[in-house]
């Protein structure tokens, strides 16, 4: 018989989280810490959604998003989860750019940049720091007209030298382009800017297994290949889920699923007013990533070249280009043994952003030859920069927007969830249904690692205000986050 | 509570939020976030800490009131009185 993977689950929870991203994840964890049952499911075998690593043959670990979040990590980690987490968060010093325009490393902090931007852009240190001062003070109630281009000519007219530096490494960090808000980069590269690049040590593996530590002892219900086919409604109110064809009962049901698959399959397009699903049909999803993992054979080395690598060959910042399936734009993460401390292995993993569109209409022929392409692109690319680093990779895999689409099953495979507008609907997911919300990857500013974690806190504490008014609706707007804190 | 009971239970939240803080010479006129490393994610958690603590509701359009510790004592004072 098949295993049962909701065996002994009641038949009734305070909140059920479908998804264990860590959105999810958190949300739960603050909840259970508020003293409610929580039940959560997920999917996959693994949890922590993007947040995620696999292990191949030969001793390989593979992180998938590892590599690098802003220093507010420590702090979020701490207050929501715990000082053990937050004491794993190291920087990141070696950020490396290879492309026509420029090459160089930095920490990719204020001062380097600084120096940078003065030093080898020539650009006077009062227009520099006037930008800065801008970013910095973008918030979320700023006239949101203003995109990132026009933020750019504003400053750095005519340089795109100086484009490409700022906006690149944010590009791959949540999908935004030139197009977007300026206020979507403000945000998040403030927040790098302040002290750099942050990793987790000990590898999302240990970050994982901490924090479902944390939550089994706070007494959240987890299930994993439980997977969640639909919200139930009575009453125009959630009244549970349906998992693995059982129904399981709760107040509030908080879906940290992509937005689109929480409204349109979840839930289902008959629960909503038209005019809430005409503007849910209009949010824009972010673009979806191609990753190439390599493996260095056992007792094989490689030298130090940095620790996150933006190369391209392609002569601007092009937001289309970066999504092309012929891509020359790359991020290499390099992972030496100190990412797990005891071990003496090493990987690569290289990223580039995709369009699904590109990968989806692929003949499975196609589909084969194109990721063979993709792995030799980048191999070759890398080859220049390590010479004989070939020769000592003893796995190599690729994954597309396919791989992200069947493991994480968001809509398109898209690995940041959804474009800025996408936050108002998260947000106002709950006035159009009595005890659902939603937690994940909206508007670019509520990703990355985070960004994720931040938004989970921001929604638990609506569910918290939810289940406290005994599970009804509120009279009161739906708030707006804390956002200025939160970001990749 | 008295409203030197609320300050106090103020900078008891404060002090799990934000351990590193030195609170002791906190000034009661001047906003907390000149004097303190706070941001808005610590000022969700004061409120969600009112909230769990003495069920005090605290809506986003009131956050400004909590700005430093004699306006937060001005505003909770009302809603605390009893507890």
């Amino acid at each position: 018989m098949a295993q049962d993977w909701l065996r002994d689950v009641k038949p009734a929870y305070d909140v059920i989280v479908i998804g264990s991203g860590l959105a999810g994840l958190t949300a739960a964890n603050r909840l259970a810490t508020c003293g409610y049952s929580v039940l959560l499911l997920e999917h996959h075998y693994n949890f922590g959604g993007m947040a995620t690593w696999f292990k191949r043959k030969g001793g390989h670990i593979f992180d998938i998003s590892l590599h690098g979040f802003p220093i507010g990590m420590v702090k979020t980690c701490r207050k929501y989860w715990t000082a053990d987490i937050a004491e794993s968060v190291v920087q990141l010093n070696g950020i490396r750019f290879d492309n026509p325009q420029f090459s160089f490393t930095t920490t990719f902090d204020k001062a380097d940049f600084t120096d940078k931007l003065v030093n080898h852009f020539k650009i006077p240190v009062e227009r520099v720091e006037e930008f800065f001062k801008f970013a910095r003070s973008m918030n979320f109630y700023d006239d949101q007209k203003l995109t990132i281009r026009e933020l750019f000519e504003r400053y750095f007219p005519g340089r795109l030298d100086v484009w490409r530096l700022l906006m690149e490494p944010i590009a791959y960090a949540n999908g935004s382009t030139l197009d977007d808000p300026a206020i979507t980069f403000g945000i998040v590269f403030s927040n790098f800017m302040s002290k750099g690049v942050y990793t987790f040590q000990g590898g999302t593996d240990k970050l994982i297994m901490k924090m479902k530590a944390t939550l089994k002892a706070n007494k959240v219900d987890l299930r994993h290949h439980a997977l969640v086919e639909k919200v139930l409604v009575e009453k125009g109110r959630v009244s549970g889920v349906l998992c693995n064809g059982r129904t399981i009962r709760a107040k509030a049901v908080l879906s940290n699923a992509n937005l689109k698959s929480t409204i349109h399959k979840l839930v289902g397009d008959e629960h909503f007013d038209p005019d809430f699903l005409r503007e849910a049909a209009a949010v824009r999803l972010n673009s979806s990533s191609c990753q190439v993992y390599m493996g260095i054979r056992k007792g094989e080395s490689i030298p130090y070249v940095g620790d996150l690598f933006f190369t391209s060959t392609h002569p601007v910042f092009d937001s289309e280009a970066l999504n092309a399936i012929d891509v020359t734009s790359r991020t290499y993460s390099f992972y030496y043994p100190d990412t797990r401390p005891g071990s003496d292995r090493y990987s690569i993993v290289c990223s580039t952003n995709a369009n699904y569109e590109d990968w989806i209409t692929l003949s499975e022929e196609d589909y084969k030859r194109a990721k063979e392409t993709l792995i030799k692109g980048v191999v070759e690319t890398l080859e220049k920069y390590l010479p004989g680093v070939s020769s000592k990779i003893d796995h190599l895999e690729a994954s597309t927007p396919r791989t992200f689409e069947y493991y994480t099953r968001h809509v398109g495979g898209a690995s940041f969830g959804t474009k800025f507008e996408g936050l108002k609907i998260s947000q106002n997911l709950p006035k159009q249904m009595g005890g659902l919300f939603h937690a994940g990857s909206v508007g670019i500013i509520m990703s990355g690692w985070l960004g994720a974690i931040n938004y989970g806190v921001i929604v638990a504490n609506e569910v918290d205000k939810y289940l406290l008014r005994g599970a009804s609706p509120s009279a009161e707007d739906v708030t707006a986050p804390a956002m200025s804190e939160s970001g990749v | 509570m008295t409203n030197e009971q609320i300050r106090q239970a103020v900078l008891q939240i404060i002090s799990v939020i934000a351990p590193d803080e030195e609170l002791t010479h906190v000034k009661s006129d001047v906003p907390l976030r000149d004097q303190l490393e706070l941001d808005s994610m610590d000022f969700l958690d004061i409120v969600m800490e009112l909230r769990k603590r003495y069920s005090v509701e605290v809506p986003e359009a009131d956050y400004g009131q909590l700005a430093s510790l004699d306006s937060c004592v001005t505003y909770l004072a009302p809603k605390l009185k009893d507890k």
